[in-house]
């Protein structure tokens, strides 16, 4: 029985932009006392419904500000909908910045650790994958060096291999495969070919049509926050290159 | 029921990040520092020491002011570290949170806990005063736990509180470290509240650190344990402060994200 690992039904998202722009008490009081505190209404996402099956890989295209990220955002339990309910059966491994939970005062075994039980694992899960991480991030020289020292290209690379330690049941990866040089780069698209083997589900954000096509089997077009087509593949990317021209 | 089970299998999940947290702050803390942790216990001691020479003359009529100071100053220094840390806890995560779903609580309560190890230092540091001034031990000494436990809760309190509200206002954290100071004085840390007039006694009577600071003199410097009252001011304090941060961190962290 194929069951639904994640469900988004009728969300939408707003934003709240003039009330972002007052942090401070100062601006807050006058603004508030100009009745300046109106609310300008930014719906990033509107009346998105969709839903992704075991086995199952969904990318999500769209231009730049149609709300991809917020979805991603939305589907990782980092922002809560301001309508509408999501759902996400199984655990997910997010790919989304690799590095962000790194301290870089840190050295590279710490943060090792650190961004472990970020992602929700034990030490003891931690101390058997250490290896497999160095050796993957290929930093075998660089462990006890605070990681402020590493090229952003190292960064990325440990980041990747920390991330990917887990064999979970949804990836989600926001445009990732566009760091690191071309070796990296292959050694990246083959771990998550792997995981997807493993029977993982994979979200993907792209601009690229292409690398849509190559690692899912449904996509879902976002234009100004909704949804213009949700389905397989390949007629979603054809429409979409389609609606572009 | 099942809802509060559900909560606390997420809270056992994130127990070892909250772990590591603590042990960042410690660390990161003391990089580069050639004395690294003894800084904990030398920081109270040194502080104590200037503050004995300065002020010991002016209050001659308390009996062992080294410890009467240190006592107080150590309670206190742990709540205002805490608090002010943990102010600015959400606010320093930002990219982290903005990123990856973490429950948001573990930052403002990591800065708690990394103050309480300070704290402990602090305390090893105290009991080497007493041994070097020849105070009495006093077998009350052992339940020092208790104020402190009350303080934490105190404490956690009001900086889940300061966490939520300097997303909304970075103005929170300024004004917090001036009030912490204000705070600091009004507070007899350094001086015996005999020296304050009747007409001021508002000045302690509505402050609960005082209750918290007077808990632990009374069981170390006087031998005697705190009756009722005491007791249930600190408890009934810890209580009001942390269903106060609770709720208004409860009611504002799922908009974090959008103001950071």
């Amino acid at each position: 029985m194929p069951d639904t690992l994640v469900e988004v039904d009728d969300v939408s998202m707003l934003y709240n932009i003039s009330r972002e722009k007052a942090d401070n008490l100062k601006e807050y009081l006058i603004r508030a006392l100009k009745g300046g505190l109106a609310i300008d209404e930014f719906w990033a996402l509107r009346n998105v419904s969709l839903r992704m099956m075991r086995g199952e890989s969904l990318g999500i295209i769209g231009l730049n500000g149609s709300g991809k990220s917020t979805l991603l955002k939305l589907i990782a339990g980092v922002l809560q909908p301001a309508k509408g309910r999501i759902q996400v059966r199984g655990s997910i491994a997010p790919l989304i910045e690799l590095g962000a939970g790194f301290d870089y005062d840190l050295t590279a075994r710490e943060n090792i650790y650190l961004n472990g039980a970020i992602l929700g694992h034990s030490r003891a899960k931690m101390n058997e994958n250490f290896d497999e991480i160095i050796s993957f991030a290929e930093l075998e020289d660089f462990i006890d060096i605070p990681i402020k020292n590493f090229s952003s290209g190292m960064v990325a690379r440990l980041g990747f291999a920390i991330a990917t330690i887990s064999r979970p049941d949804i990836l989600i990866a926001d445009e990732i495969l566009s760091v690191g040089d071309m070796k990296f780069q292959k050694k990246c698209e083959s771990r998550i070919a792997e995981i997807v083997n493993n029977g993982a589900s994979v979200i993907y954000v792209s601009h690229s049509v292409e690398s849509v096509r190559k690692l899912c089997t449904k996509a879902a077009w976002l234009h100004k926050g909704e949804l213009v087509r949700f389905g397989d593949a390949d007629s979603v990317c054809d429409a979409y290159l389609e609606g572009l021209d | 029921m099942r809802k509060l089970y559900s909560r606390l299998s997420v809270v056992w999940k994130y127990n070892n990040l909250l772990k590591e947290l603590v042990i960042r702050d410690i660390k990161v803390r003391y990089r580069k520092s050639v004395l690294g942790l003894l800084w904990t216990l030398l920081y109270p001691l040194l502080t104590m020491i200037i503050t004995t020479i300065v002020f010991s003359s002016l209050f001659n009529t308390l009996p062992n002011y080294a410890v009467y100071f240190l006592s107080g100053s150590i309670i206190f220094s742990f709540h205002t570290e805490a608090t002010t840390s943990a102010a600015m806890s959400i606010v320093g995560n930002a990219g982290l949170l903005k990123k990856i779903y973490i429950p948001k609580y573990l930052f403002p309560l990591s800065r708690v806990l990394s103050s309480l190890v300070n704290l402990g230092f602090a305390f090893v540091a105290l009991l080497l005063v007493m041994l070097a001034t020849g105070a009495p031990f006093k077998p009350t000494l052992l339940l020092s736990f208790i104020p402190i436990f009350y303080l934490i809760i105190f404490t956690t309190g009001l900086s889940l509180s300061l966490s939520a509200l300097t997303v909304y206002f970075r103005d929170v954290n300024s004004l917090y470290g001036v009030l912490a100071l204000l705070w600091t004085y009004m507070t007899p840390i350094f001086y015996p509240i005999s020296i304050i007039q009747d007409k001021y006694s508002w000045i302690y009577e509505w402050n609960p650190m005082y209750y918290y600071i007077d808990y632990l003199r009374s069981l170390i410097l006087e031998g005697v344990m705190p009756g009722m009252v005491p007791n249930l001011i600190c408890l009934l304090c810890g209580i009001a402060s942390l269903g106060i941060g609770w709720f208004i961190f409860n009611r504002t962290q799922n908009r974090f994200v959008l103001y950071m």
